[in-house]
Parts: structure tokens; sequence; C-alpha cells
């Protein structure tokens, strides 16, 4: 099998059968009420990984972190960590620290001081507490606003005290709720490569919970895509767009196109599928589908060409109009509307500064996609 | 209507400025009001009682002399003024009795505004954590017995202190204790009914700065190792103080001065500056005594307050 253009380091452990999960929730409930905020869901994390809860708000995710933290506990089941069942062990027990969202800074206590709090908990001499504190203070580099309060310091000043203050303990797990979800755009993207950063030279285990894809996509190893309290799939980035396993998590991320339709006739590795007005696409990919059997392909804009004229050696190509032409710089996004009325979302990287085939409002179109550009879902 | 318009339009500016201006009187005023209110309920009355307190006792109707009046003329008023001396003040150095008297205010508002706090906190604590639905019912309730009058609710404590009461009765029948226990009358009483009475300015300024407060906070501090009572003094507590103090400032100032509570609960032994008062006002009607035990009740109250706000302000323009 190709690589799914995996861009990440050598480390996958979730690959490796004898690799013993190092936080593991298993067949957590958590209900609120009536409201079931987690259901019955399992998952493995592994040491120093960069895992990423991300769903829609009110998906579970942060009570799944909530949980871990030991602000709540499970209605049923059970949460390891390393090993050990964390039930009944009290938050300021539990070997894991947390970035809140809201950052919670303590508002009377200068930047030196807040860092230092968790260390003053633990007992840890003074002399030691201030070179850990000087230390997590080069790291974030705030040295110059040691001895400010919270409210004399910018939002993404705050985020970075935040930061030092969950990390100078040197907690075996790091929650991260939100963490960079009260930045503005610019300072958010600089600040997710500065957390994998640190999270590679700290060597922790991060867990975030984030509703921004591209955040996840950018900082993980793996994202667990989250609904109704339910895990959808849990892969790595890269599998997650170019594989995903169901229609939701296909929606979820990024851009797609869905065409529906039935198994028409199946070769060896290549299925032919007949959509409901017709139409005929060949895909790959359809290995567990039987003839006849309702599915989806699933095919992202990017990998739809548009042309003017019928290419010759495409395989699939259907004919249409164009409907909306959208020029983003880098990029333009054209919707077409095929001649069965489904509406096609195609992007086509600008790579040369002049167009040799220029489409335009109304003009007749050919959109054409190789066999194995997308994914069949049956669910 | 188009050739106003159209006049405007180009003195746009000229036609801001008496908007302006008028706007510039409305926020006056705004700041006037409270300001003449002082000045007409405070400052005069004030100046009223000073002037009275550097006069001498008369028997006569007003009870001292001199009258500043125009009665004589311009420079009878003048002449008043030649009279006016700070003889009330130096008696009240001579006779101990008002240095004991203020002395033994302070120590009792003091001590009861510390026990207010010790009742109050969890009160306004527990409120403040209630859910949000429930709220506004506890907060009613503080506020009800503002409902009756005050001096009726100190009446009905003696009701309960007293050693037939119902407080000793229900004591005596559960056989707790075998003698009636002696607290009408005393200074235990005066604790009591200053607590009581002013236990809902205490809760409220304490259950709002609590109430805003942000919970994640306390999680944050537990998440860092802090268990729950720990969280309490390093993170609740110092974040509540400027409610702490204004409930202390809100029960001692009033309590310094009391006047019902001692003289109902605490009977004829207790000495506090308001019955002292009280006694040289009505009881020896002499009126320039009794404006300088005002005056200075008044600067003793005062200038401790005005270092504090000072400091309190210094301290928030270094940063909270």
């Amino acid at each position: 099998m190709k690589s799914l253009g995996s861009i990440r380091r050598d480390f996958a452990p979730w690959n490796d059968p004898s690799a013993k999960p190092y936080i593991q929730f298993d067949k957590v409930t958590k209900r609120f009420g009536d409201f079931t905020a987690v259901n019955n869901l399992s998952l493995a994390i592994f040491e120093r990984e960069f895992f990423a809860l991300l769903g829609a708000s009110g998906c579970g995710k942060s009570t799944l972190l909530r949980m871990l933290a030991g602000f709540e506990e499970p209605t049923a089941g059970r949460i390891l960590l390393d090993g050990q069942d964390l039930r009944g062990i009290p938050p300021y027990k539990r070997p894991v620290n947390m970035m809140f969202q809201s950052y919670a800074l303590f508002p009377h206590m200068t930047v030196e001081k807040n860092i230092a709090f968790g260390l003053k908990q633990e007992g840890m001499p003074a002399a030691d507490t201030e070179k850990r504190v000087a230390e997590m203070l080069r790291l974030v580099k705030l040295e110059q606003f040691a001895k400010r309060k919270p409210h004399q310091l910018s939002g993404g000043q705050r985020q970075r005290v935040a930061l030092a203050r969950s990390v100078a303990k040197r907690p075996k797990v790091l929650l991260l709720d939100e963490p960079l979800g009260a930045l503005d755009k610019k300072l958010r993207e600089e600040t997710q490569f500065e957390l994998m950063d640190l999270q590679q030279e700290l060597g922790l285990t991060f867990v975030v919970v984030t509703h921004d894809q591209e955040e996840a996509m950018t900082m993980a190893d793996r994202i667990a895509i989250m609904d109704k309290g339910e895990v959808m799939q849990v892969a790595t980035p890269a599998e997650i767009y170019e594989a995903p396993t169901s229609r939701f998590v296909a929606h979820f991320v990024g851009n797609v196109n869905m065409f529906e339709g039935k198994v028409a006739e199946r070769a060896a590795n290549r299925t032919r599928i007949t959509g409901a007005t017709g139409a005929q696409i060949v895909v790959e990919n359809a290995a567990e589908t039987a003839n006849g059997a309702d599915i989806i392909f699933a095919i992202r804009p990017e990998k739809i060409r548009v042309s003017s004229k019928k290419p010759v050696d495409a395989v699939n190509a259907l004919e249409g109009e164009v409907y909306d032409v959208a020029y983003l710089g880098d990029m333009t996004v054209y919707h077409i509307r095929l001649d069965d009325g489904q509406m096609v979302r195609a992007s086509a990287l600008n790579a040369a500064r002049v167009t040799e085939d220029p489409l335009t409002w109304n003009d007749r179109a050919w959109v054409s996609f190789r066999p194995d550009a997308g994914v069949v879902l049956t669910r | 209507m188009t050739n106003i318009a159209a006049a405007a339009a180009p003195s746009a500016e000229a036609a801001a400025l008496p908007t302006r201006l008028a706007k510039g009187f409305v926020d006056r005023l705004v700041i006037i009001i409270p300001y003449l209110w002082l000045l007409f309920f405070f400052l005069v009355p004030f100046i009223i009682v000073f002037k009275i307190s550097l006069s001498a006792t008369a028997i006569s109707m007003p009870p001292y002399t001199p009258v500043l009046d125009f009665t004589d003329g311009i420079s009878g008023f003048f002449a008043g003024f030649r009279e006016l001396n700070f003889d009330n003040y130096t008696w009240l150095t001579q006779d101990a009795l008002y240095f004991n008297a203020y002395v033994t205010s302070l120590i009792i508002a003091a001590i009861s505004t510390v026990l207010t706090l010790i009742v109050g906190y969890p009160i306004a604590y527990g409120m403040a954590r209630a859910p949000a639905t429930i709220r506004p019912t506890l907060l009613m309730l503080v506020i009800l017995p503002f409902w009756t009058s005050f001096l009726i609710r100190v009446y009905a404590w003696i009701g309960i202190l007293k050693p037939e009461g119902l407080l000793n009765q229900v004591l005596l029948s559960l056989h707790l204790i075998s003698q009636p226990l002696v607290i009408l009358n005393t200074y235990t009483a005066i604790f009591i009914g200053i607590v009581y009475s002013y236990l809902p300015f205490m809760v409220l300024p304490l259950y709002s700065s609590l109430e805003k407060m942000d919970y994640s906070l306390i999680e944050a501090a537990q998440d860092l190792g802090c268990p729950p009572i720990g969280a309490f003094w390093k993170i609740t507590f110092p974040l509540s103080l400027p409610g702490v103090i204004a409930g202390c400032l809100l029960v001692f100032i009033p309590a310094v001065g009391e006047f019902v509570i001692p003289d109902l609960l605490g009977g004829s032994q207790t000495l506090m500056i308001g019955k002292t008062l009280w006694n040289e006002f009505f009881a020896n009607r002499d009126w320039p005594v009794s404006s300088a035990v005002a005056v200075i009740l008044l600067l003793v109250l005062t200038v401790p307050i005005m270092f504090f706000q000072q400091a309190q302000a210094k301290a928030q323009e270094q940063g909270k």
C-alpha cells in the first residue's frame, strides 16, 4: 500500500502491537442527568504522542479531558494512566496538568508566582523552584515579564504563561483545552509550531482538545474525530483526510464531494458505480462492497480536474456547466453543475500565472478524476 | 426638510459644538447632583455640629452660646466667632469616660466585625456556589429582614436572650444547662445583636465578589496539586478581599457609633460612645460636648479609612 503522504517523524506506536498504551479509556460513559456526554468510549493514547480530540462543541471532547484531569468521574468504565486506574484519585493527586481554555491564571499573582504555584504545592525547595521558573520563563520567552501580573500581559503572553505554568511540574501528560482558541489567526499559526517544538523538547504526552481542524491537522500525531460522545475515527491527519471511514468524518474535515450510487460491477481492483441518474464512475479501493450495495464515493475537490474539453485519457469524466468560480490567489475553486444536477466542487492550484484553459460562468466544462482519487464509504 | 439638511451638512463641526457643550453639561449635572446632596445633607450639618462643638453650654433655647445670627447686625455675627473655642475638646481629654468609651466602642466594633465576617463568609460562599436558579431566592432571603423595623428585630432579641427567654427555655428543657445563661445585658448580647443586624451588609459585598470569581481558577489550583482547603486560602480568599474589606467597613463603621443595640441588649453597664453621646445630648442636655464627641468619632473613623483608600488606590495603580 502506498503511503498516505505522512510527513511526521518516524513515530507510530499505534501500529506496533507490542506497544503499551499510556492513557487508556476503557468503555467510558459519562452522563449529566439525562444527557450522555461520552458514550461507551474506548481510546488508547501512547507515550510522547501529540493527540488531538477534534469535534464540534458538545461532542464530549472537553468532558473526556476533564475526566482525565479528575474534575469529572466517569459514570461507567475505567481510565488508566500508565497502567494505574485513575478512579477516585482527586485532581490534585493526578500526575497530569491542564492548560485551561480561559488560561485560569491567578490574577493576584505575578507571572513568576503563577508558574511557581504548582512547584510549591509539591514542596520543591525554593532554590530549585526559582531555577525551574527561570527555565520555564526562558522556554516561553517571557523573562522580562516575570514580575508582571496577568492583566498587564497581552493575550498571547497570557497563553504562554498558562503553558509555562502547566508544564512547570513536568507532568506525565499535558492536557490542553482549546489552547489557541483565544488567539488571533496569525499568532495561532505561530503558536502551533511552538507547541509542537515544546512537546518534542520536553518529551511529554500532549492531549489537546480543539474544534479547529487545521489546528489538529498541523499539530497532532493522531486525531480522534468525535461526534455525540463517540469516537468516529482515530487516525493520523493524512489518513483522516485521505481515507475517512465515514461520511461524517469526510464531511467534518475539509471539503468533499459525495457521489451516491450502487455497485454495478466488481472487477479485480476496480469497481463500477452507477449513480442515481445513471452516470457511471469507476473507482478503486472498494474492496468490501457487494454488487448492488448502496455506497458513497467521496472525493476531495483538489483531486478533481476541470477542463473545457473532454480529457482523452480520463477513466472518469462527467460533463456539466460552470456554476460559480472563486479565484483565491493560490488556487481557484470551481462549482460545476453536472448535467444530472449534482454540484461538484473542484479546486485547481494556480501553479502558473496564466491559465491556458480559462473557464468562466456558464461555460461547458468537464470534471475528471482518477479511480483511486477518492474513497468508497458505506456509512 | 432638504434645505435644513443641506445647511447643516457643511457646518457639521459647528453644529456638533453646542451638542457637545450640552452633553458636557448633562455629564456634569449627573456628578453635581450627588455633590449637592452631600453639600446640603452632610457638609452643612457637619459645619453646624462643628460650630456647636466650639460653643459653650447655656440654659437657653437653643442650649448653647453664642448663637450666630444677625440680630445684632453683621458685627454681632462676627463678634460671636470670637467666643468660639476648643474647651469642649479639652474636656473630652480630661474625663477618662470618653476615652474609655471610644476605645471600648472600637474594640466591640472590631470584634463584632470579625464575628460577622466569620458568620457571613460561609453564607456568601454557599450562595455564590449555589445553582444559578436559586441564587435570586437566597439573595432575597438575605435582604428580607430589612422589611421589618430594625428596632423591632433588636427588641425581639431581648425576648430570646433574657434569663426566662426562648433560648434559655430551650436549653433548659433539653437539659443542656441547669441554670439560665445570663446573656442579656452583657457584651455577648451586643455581639449577637451587631452580628445579627449587620450580617446582610457583610454578606452582600462578599457574595458579589465571590460570585464573579472564575471557578476554573480553583480547578487550576487543584490541577497544580493544591487540595481544596489550600485552594481556598491561596486563591478564593485573596480574590474575595475587596468584598471582605467592603463588608468589614460596612459593618465596622456603623457598629462603632451603634446606640440602639448596646442600649437595648447591653444594659446600663456597657460603655459605648453612641450611648455616651445620647446621654450627653438627652440626659445632660449638653449639646456642645455631645457635638464634640460626634466630631471626634467622625475623625476617628474617617482618617483611617482615608489612609486605607489611598493605599488601595496606590496598589491598584501598581497593578492590582
